[in-house]
């Protein structure tokens, strides 16, 4: 596929602010059950909120770079039955609307407590929010994921791996982000979060890694045999019919050479993965912050490179029809 | 049920890009246009078009089969591009089974053609509309023409008769009948689309001669042999035998 | 945005309010079809087959389709130019002048040249449907320098054929698919009858019927074929000389056939020493004057033993054997010559020279032979020969072929076409049902009547030329030459060089006129023919010779007028440029009189009749035509007193007659003064309006009986003779030997009884002046090193591009902005090429850097690509930087309008087939190898920009998009239309 943009900033900036939601809400589960020295402060889940809807935002105003005719965006809404792409357009507004909400109570500090039960901590207004955001996070997630992990024909997308992927991957750079906010800010929960985006990004690696070696796999289901109907071992396409090139040239490749793909694919595993990861260790180990600001400086370029890559890997069978100009 | 769709006969086409251009014409101007061109005059021009025709080359020389193929939206009968459609603006007709696009809800997403996996889309990128054959939706029902020409435009113009327009559902069509008699297929039948538009392949006549054949008792060449009397003074054996 | 659909609401009926559609004919090629157009609010809304029409009934092809953007292209010329004074002829600049300044200026200098020496003004036309009016007006002008694109397109074709059987493919015949069984198809990638090909082709395979294409490429036609036949380039007529070996020696020939309907059985004299040596024996019987064929050979009686006159009541003659006549002159039939002619063209002597394995060759004589023979048709059709002979059934032996410009390219393309119409007569399939049949006014006799003056008195100043600007030479004293038997027409068509220059040389015109040999000329006229791109060979050189200046200063062609529609190649080195209409904005004639549209089943002609109203100033031609022919008081222009006589081109088309009185003019239908008359009688006032009322075309059908055996059908013959479709009634025999041929043969051996060829061409003449047909190497390569240049390059018609024309438009140079060389795989890896790969292509006269396509279609020893779709830069108003200059590239800069000297005589003559001059395009030897990868990635030659004249459109940045029938274009960045 030919990769866009937008489509690129918008899968990654979404996944950022999803994860670093969902970094807040870890850290306010633990908080609830004790498990941390200090509990997040509401500045910091304010501050944190505002980040991840920034990200939400940067988004969401990315993927308007993606539409043809922006203006008639709201019609997106509406075939949530069959449309991954409409659900996610549901899920995207509601998960803002629960992270600004997150962001009101910390802002304002207005936090009641909704339930009091007895033998367990009051449950505040703060925590039904982390829930159902949280709930709306994976939605989300699963709703961007499946609109590459549903088309049966992107063989390289079509796998349950592709929303693990866009969760872990997106998991483990929010926590990275909130980390280094946490640095700033609340410096106390810092390695809490640092840690955490370790092991999300060892898991990420793994499954990412996975998804590569299945990709390298792949058999192609369709043939120019399948596509033409004509059943011979030796078949060439001499012409495509258009010698400008169509949407169909444009749209659905990348337009690089192989060794082009095949270094951004090492890029990426080295600048998304390896370096983050050895930087949040050794952030860790000295107990310095610094080098967690490198990391997300470094994650961040090397997932757009990912998400390039995701994009440009997958090849689509109608590319067997559009292979030559005569 | 009705199912609409076109069987072209890769038996007989050509490759002329007939129906290429005459669907470009009539649809640029009709309900579903104009088909925008981009450098229509410089560098790399391109354009919306609904209808391909491409070519193919099987086998090695000499043994070299060259098939011309012409390729638009195949009218699935499980459309992988419409439920993706997040506006709605992509939908199959129920009353005869035409995919077509809405474009006045289309948001241009580009989403249904990554669904697609014929190449059949095409967005219109000065409209920033989606678009697609349409089976010549606006002729084949206008009232206003004559019968004969309420036809998709492709399947008028083609010089061969290569491109057969019906039902496929109702199988006394004759459509039907073609995809039947002369095993008709479907493109990248893997999926699971179900396009409505068939092919027929291609097919060889031969001869077979026998032996015999080509001796026979009327050849002519026996009219041929000279056989000039004899001057009636040469030597016979009249002159030699005593009896 | 425009209306569209939604899945809740049915669909909704355009709006046609404001709509008409009107009849008139396609001109995106030669083929003709009626077309039917919408209009709406005056504008195109859409152009479609007419379902009512015989030529295409209802189809259409993609340029035919494509014709709205031809109409609306940036490329239109539409104001008359001038070249600016002091601008460079070839840099293009111009100022637009006005119509009356425009006739003054020709009117002028047409007037002196006609008052001194007409041959000076030399008119050239291209694609041109109206040779007719472009021939008249030369001949009235008093000029010899006439010629249409025949010679460089097909004349081999028509000559070939027409000299053999008295028709021939192209649009003067073809094959009947209807009844076929077998086709074969040689060296044709598209032609003329295109969209009746395409119907005909895809029923006959529907219908069961087999189909063979012998092309050393597979595309188009060949693709569908049942069985593809690659051959090697100019071989052809070793393989058909080998399948007429195999067919007589297996007795597969239709003899009754041959000898009732072709000169087989007549007596040829043997006779070395005789002056008639080589020529039919005749009896005394009274010889009519003119160009028919005098029934008066003799046959051998089987029989009798003796020899009797040809046809004689109830005698067979011997096809074979050798007699003597009571004199002592030794005779054989002609069969027997032929027989003996291809003893030695065995099928394995051609597998050699074809590359098509000895085992093919031999099936096909065999498949022909026996289908032709087993599965024959009988009509229950009832006609009475030439000889008064009744038959109860019309047979036809159902093998067919159609060939053109694949045998007619070549330099030994004549000698070919004659052997495929032997073929096609041993068979017996002409003018029968399933086989070859004619279209009117074919068949004509042998040769057809017209002729040329024969001396250059009949050049005189202030008259029109004594004779017709171009014929169809009997013998040698039929050539226009003068008494050195030097020639007169500035193309050196009818000279001893090529006599039988039926259509003219126009491929030499420039270079012979800008050397001055045979002369000089004042004023080029060049109308409808891109001459400064893809009709001249040599084109790098003949951009350079049409800007040539002597040692003075001036032009070494002084004046060259061009007649175009658009922007093209040429119009860059006029002096003065005539913008013409569209085909939708003009009255036009496909005329009996020139190439009518024609059925087998009777003659055809049609009319294009405006749909639009001129773009800007545009003229149509034809009206420039008769103004000028009306002002510089032409006779056929004017009355006696000098009185213009006709008001323009639709009345000069109604009331002009071949003669005052003879009835006979541009249309024949509905003549006579209410139309009631066919073909021949008075000029009807309201003519155009009947055409327009009829889908715009005039079809007479003939009876059944009249259909078939035309040549020799007296039913036929005396219809033809009483419409004056021909002079004579006789029986066109067919000529499987050439009498015509040999007595120019004998010429120059010294032995005819005409005149004599100049010293330097007699070894030329005898050469190629065979009676019967025979093989020889294309003339090129005999005289190239073929070691060096060891690959033939052949170009092919796209089916979605006419010739150079069409790069102006936007839909079709989409789907070839530019071209390839196609390769063979095998070819290319072993010099190291890749596909993709931007390699050079070398001949002996030059080289061209293009892009290379791996092809498993072309027999590998051939490389080809398709025809002018390579453009100069700036041409056609495309902007600079197009494909078409880019990456496209034109094949004619490596093909030379001359050949090399002949090695002992130092002769220079044409790169043409030395009977016919017909240009051979396919003969040039290529090599090939990789261009340096430092090399820029474009093709080589490039040319300076084209400016842009005055009065031509901007082209659109960016987008464009038709809607048509509303506003024109929507040409704005949104695609929003108000
Ligand atoms: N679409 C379209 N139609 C056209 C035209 C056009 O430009 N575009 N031009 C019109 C004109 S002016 C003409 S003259 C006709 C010509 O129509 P065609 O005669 O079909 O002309 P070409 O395209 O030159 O095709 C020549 C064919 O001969 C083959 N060939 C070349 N050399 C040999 C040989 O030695 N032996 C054999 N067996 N085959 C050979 C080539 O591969 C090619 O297939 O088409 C007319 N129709
Ligand atoms: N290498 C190679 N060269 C070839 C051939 C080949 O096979 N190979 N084929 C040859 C053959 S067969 C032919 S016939 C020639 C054709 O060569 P040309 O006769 O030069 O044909 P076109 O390129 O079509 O150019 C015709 C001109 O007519 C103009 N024109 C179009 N419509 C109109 C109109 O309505 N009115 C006027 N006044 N002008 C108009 C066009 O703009 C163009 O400039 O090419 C020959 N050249
Ligand atoms: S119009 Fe017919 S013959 Fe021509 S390319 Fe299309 S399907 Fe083939
Ligand atoms: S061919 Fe493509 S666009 Fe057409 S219905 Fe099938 S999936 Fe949809
Ligand atoms: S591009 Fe248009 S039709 Fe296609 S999915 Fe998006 S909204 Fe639907
Ligand atoms: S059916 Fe109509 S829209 Fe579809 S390809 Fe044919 S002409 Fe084009
Ligand atoms: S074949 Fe020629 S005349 Fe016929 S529709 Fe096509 S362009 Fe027009
Ligand atoms: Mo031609």
């Amino acid at each position: 596929m030919h990769p866009a943009f937008s489509v690129i900033f918008l899968t990654v900036l979404l996944g950022f602010g999803q994860g670093t939601f969902l970094a807040l809400a870890t850290a306010e589960i633990y908080a609830y059950f004790d498990l941390l020295p200090m509990p997040p402060q509401s500045y910091f889940n304010a501050a944190g909120a505002f980040v991840a809807l920034a990200f939400l935002t940067g988004g969401l105003f990315a993927s308007f770079f993606h539409l043809g005719r922006p203006e008639r965006a709201w019609r997106t809404a509406t075939k949530w039955r069959t449309s991954w792409l409409s659900r996610e357009v549901i899920a995207l507004p509601a998960f803002m609307g629960a992270v600004f909400l997150y962001l009101l109570v910390h802002f304002f500090e207005w936090n009641p407590v909704i339930i009091e039960r007895i033998g367990a901590p009051p449950v505040t207004l703060s925590l039904v929010i982390v829930a159902i955001g949280t709930v709306l996070a994976f939605v989300l997630f699963v709703c961007t994921a499946m609109i590459y992990a549903s088309l049966k024909f992107l063989q390289e997308w079509h796998t349950p791996l592709t929303v693990i992927n866009y969760i872990l991957i997106g998991g483990a750079s929010g926590f990275l982000f909130t980390a280094v906010l946490a640095s700033i800010v609340q410096p106390d929960l810092t390695y809490f979060f640092g840690g955490l985006s370790a092991l999300l990004l060892v898991l990420a690696t793994g499954t990412r890694i996975a998804s590569l070696i299945r990709n390298l796999r792949l058999r192609p289901k369709s043939t120019l045999q399948t596509a033409i109907g004509v059943h011979h071992r030796q078949i060439a396409q001499k012409t495509q019919g258009a010698m400008g090139g169509s949407f169909n040239t444009r749209e659905f490749f990348h337009g690089k050479s192989p060794l082009f793909l095949k270094s951004a694919r090492w890029g990426f595993l080295v600048t998304a993965f390896l370096v983050p990861f050895a930087l949040t260790i050794v952030a860790i180990a000295i107990e310095r912050p610094e080098p967690l600001f490198l990391a997300v400086a470094i994650q961040a370029a090397g997932l757009l490179v990912e998400r390039w890559f995701f994009f440009a890997e997958a090849n689509h069978p109608q590319n067997i029809y559009y292979q030559s100009i005569a | 049920m009705t199912q609409l769709a076109l069987v072209i006969d890769l038996n007989v086409c050509v490759g002329c890009h007939a129906c290429v251009t005459s669907c470009k014409e009539w649809n640029t101007s009709g309900l579903s246009g104009p088909l925008s061109d981009f450098n229509a005059y410089g560098k790399d021009p391109t354009g919306t078009f609904f209808n391909r025709v491409q070519t193919f080359e099987v086998g090695v020389y000499p043994n070299t089969e060259t098939v011309h193929f012409p390729k638009s939206c195949l009218h699935c009968e499980e459309p992988p591009c419409v439920p993706v459609c997040p506006t709605g603006a992509s939908y199959k007709r129920a009353e005869d089974g035409i995919v077509l696009v809405d474009y006045d809800k289309c948001i241009g997403c580009k989403y249904c053609s990554w669904a697609c996996p014929y190449g059949a889309r095409e967005l219109d990128e000065n409209q920033k509309v989606m678009k697609k054959c349409t089976l010549c939706v606006d002729r084949i029902y206008d009232m206003n023409l004559p019968e004969r020409e309420r036809r998709p435009a492709c399947v008028l113009s083609c010089p061969a008769s290569a491109r057969l327009f019906g039902d496929i559902h109702d199988p006394e069509s004759e459509v039907s009948r073609a995809i039947r008699e002369q095993g008709g297929f479907e493109l990248m039948p893997e999926w699971g689309t179900k396009p409505a538009n068939h092919y027929l392949p291609r097919r060889k006549m031969r001869l077979h001669l026998h032996e015999d054949e080509l001796v026979r008792a009327d050849n002519p060449l026996k009219k041929e042999e000279y056989m000039p009397k004899p001057d009636i003074n040469e030597p016979t054996l009249d002159d030699v035998m005593p009896w | 945005m425009a209306p569209t659909y939604r899945a809740d609401e049915p669909i909704p009926s355009e709006d046609r309010t404001g709509e008409r559609k009107l009849d008139t004919t396609c001109y995106m090629c030669a083929c003709r079809c009626g077309i039917r157009v919408t209009l709406k609010d005056g504008k195109v809304r859409y152009i479609e087959g007419n379902p009512d029409h015989p030529l295409n009934k209802g189809v259409i092809c993609a340029k035919g389709a494509s014709g709205i953007m031809k109409q609306y292209s940036p490329a239109r010329l539409t104001k008359p130019l001038k070249r600016k004074a002091g601008a460079v002829r070839g840099e293009g600049k111009f100022e637009a002048i006005s119509w009356e300044e425009t006739f003054q200026i020709l009117e002028e200098r047409l007037g002196n040249i006609r008052a001194t020496d007409p041959k000076q003004f030399a008119l050239y036309t291209g694609r041109d449907q109206m040779q007719a009016l472009t021939g008249l007006f030369a001949k009235q002008f008093g000029t010899p320098n006439y010629a249409a694109h025949g010679g460089f397109c097909s004349v081999n074709m028509a000559a070939g054929m027409v000299y053999t059987i008295g028709g021939s493919f192209w649009e003067f015949g073809g094959p009947d698919l209807d009844r076929a069984k077998l086709f074969v198809m040689i060296g044709t990638a598209e032609d003329h009858h295109s969209n009746p090909m395409k119907i005909a082709l895809s029923q006959f395979k529907r219908n069961g019927g087999r189909f063979i294409a012998i092309n050393p490429v597979r595309t188009g036609y060949a693709a569908i074929a049942d069985e593809w036949v690659p051959i090697k380039p100019g071989t052809d007529g070793a393989l058909f000389l080998a399948l007429i070996h195999e067919i007589l020696a297996l007795g597969l020939y239709d003899r009754d056939f041959l000898v009732k309907y072709t000169n087989s059985a007549e007596l040829v004299n043997m006779d070395e020493k005789s002056s008639e040596y080589g020529m039919f024996v005749r009896t005394e019987v009274p010889v009519e004057e003119g160009c028919f064929d005098p029934q008066n050979k003799l046959w051998w009686d089987r029989e009798a033993d003796r020899p009797v006159l040809s046809h004689a009541e109830g005698v067979d003659p011997f096809l074979m054997g050798e007699f003597a006549l009571k004199d002592g002159t030794p005779v054989k039939p002609a069969f027997q010559l032929l027989k003996e002619r291809v003893a030695e063209y065995t099928p394995e002597w051609a597998a050699g020279i074809t590359g098509i394995p000895v085992e093919t060759i031999r099936r096909l004589a065999h498949e022909m032979g026996v289908v032709a023979r087993d599965q024959r048709i009988e009509l229950p059709i009832a006609w009475t020969d030439a000889w008064g002979h009744e038959h109860q059934t019309m047979t036809g032996n159902p093998v067919s072929f159609h060939a053109m410009r694949g045998l007619a390219a070549h330099s030994n393309g004549f000698h070919t076409i004659r052997a495929l119409s032997i073929l096609m007569t041993v068979l017996g399939t002409i003018d029968r049902p399933g086989g070859f049949r004619h279209k009117a006014p074919f068949p004509r006799p042998i040769p057809p009547c017209p002729k040329t003056p024969s001396t250059p008195l009949a050049v005189k100043p202030n008259t029109p030329l004594d004779g017709m600007v171009l014929g169809w030479p009997a013998d040698p004293d039929d050539l226009f030459v003068d008494d050195d038997g030097e020639p007169v027409r500035l193309d050196k068509a009818f000279s001893w060089e090529y006599p039988l220059a039926v259509h003219g040389l126009m491929h030499n015109a420039i270079t012979n006129a800008w050397r001055g040999d045979p002369y000089k000329i004042d004023t080029l006229l060049i109308f409808m023919a891109n001459m400064a791109w893809n009709s001249s060979m040599n084109t790098v050189n003949v951009r350079d010779m049409m800007a040539d200046r002597d040692e003075n200063g001036d032009y070494k062609i002084p004046f060259i007028v061009v007649a175009d529609a658009f922007m093209s190649e040429t119009v860059a080195f006029a002096d003065l440029v005539l913008p013409d209409t569209t085909y939708l904005e003009r009255h036009d004639v496909m005329s009996l009189l020139d190439r009518p549209i024609s059925e087998f089943d009777g003659p055809v002609d049609s009319v294009r009749v405006p749909v639009l109203p001129p773009t800007g100033d545009c003229k149509p031609f034809q009206e420039v035509l008769i103004e000028i022919g009306s002002r510089l008081k032409l006779p056929a222009f004017v009355h006696a007193d000098g009185r213009r006589k006709f008001r323009d081109y639709p009345d000069f088309i109604i009331n002009y007659e071949t003669e005052p009185g003879s009835g006979i003019g541009f249309l024949s239908g509905w003549r006579g003064n209410g139309g009631e008359k066919t073909l021949r009688g008075a000029p009807n006032p309201r003519q155009w309006e009947m055409y327009a009322a009829n889908d715009c075309h005039y079809h007479y059908e003939l009876p059944r009986s009249y259909q078939y055996m035309r040549n020799w059908n007296r039913g036929y013959l005396d219809w033809a003779q009483r419409h004056r479709l021909t002079r004579y009634a006789e029986p066109i025999l067919i000529h499987l030997y050439s009498e015509v041929l040999q007595s120019f043969r004998l010429a120059a051996q010294g032995k005819g009884i005409s005149r004599l060829p100049p010293q330097r061409l007699r070894k030329r003449v005898e050469t190629f002046f065979d009676p019967l047909p025979f093989y020889y190497e294309p003339l090129e390569s005999q005289r190239t090193d073929t070691a060096k240049y060891p690959l033939n390059a052949i170009t092919q018609r796209p089916m979605a591009m006419y010739h150079s024309w069409d790069s102006q438009n936007a839909w079709l140079r989409q789907i070839h902005a530019h071209n390839y060389l196609y390769v063979n795989p095998k070819l290319a890896k072993g010099l190291g090429i890749d596909d993709g790969d931007w390699i050079w292509v070398e001949s002996q006269w030059g080289k061209v850097r293009c892009m290379c396509r791996f092809s498993e279609a072309v027999e590998p020893g051939t490389v080809w690509t398709w025809n002018a779709i390579g453009k100069a830069s700036g041409a056609w108003n495309l902007s600079p930087d197009a494909n078409e200059s880019q990456k496209g590239f034109l094949l004619n800069h490596l093909i030379s309008e001359e050949l090399p000297p002949e090695p002992v005589t130092g002769t220079r003559c044409s790169n043409s087939d030395p009977v016919t001059g017909q240009a051979a395009w396919f003969d040039v030897r290529v090599r090939i190898y990789k261009a340096d990868a430092a090399e820029p990635e474009q093709t080589s030659p490039q040319f300076k920009p084209m400016t842009t004249p005055p009065g031509v459109r901007k082209r659109p940045k960016l987008w464009q998009a038709l809607f048509g029938g509303s506003s024109e274009f929507d040409m704005s960045h949104t695609g929003e239309r108000s």
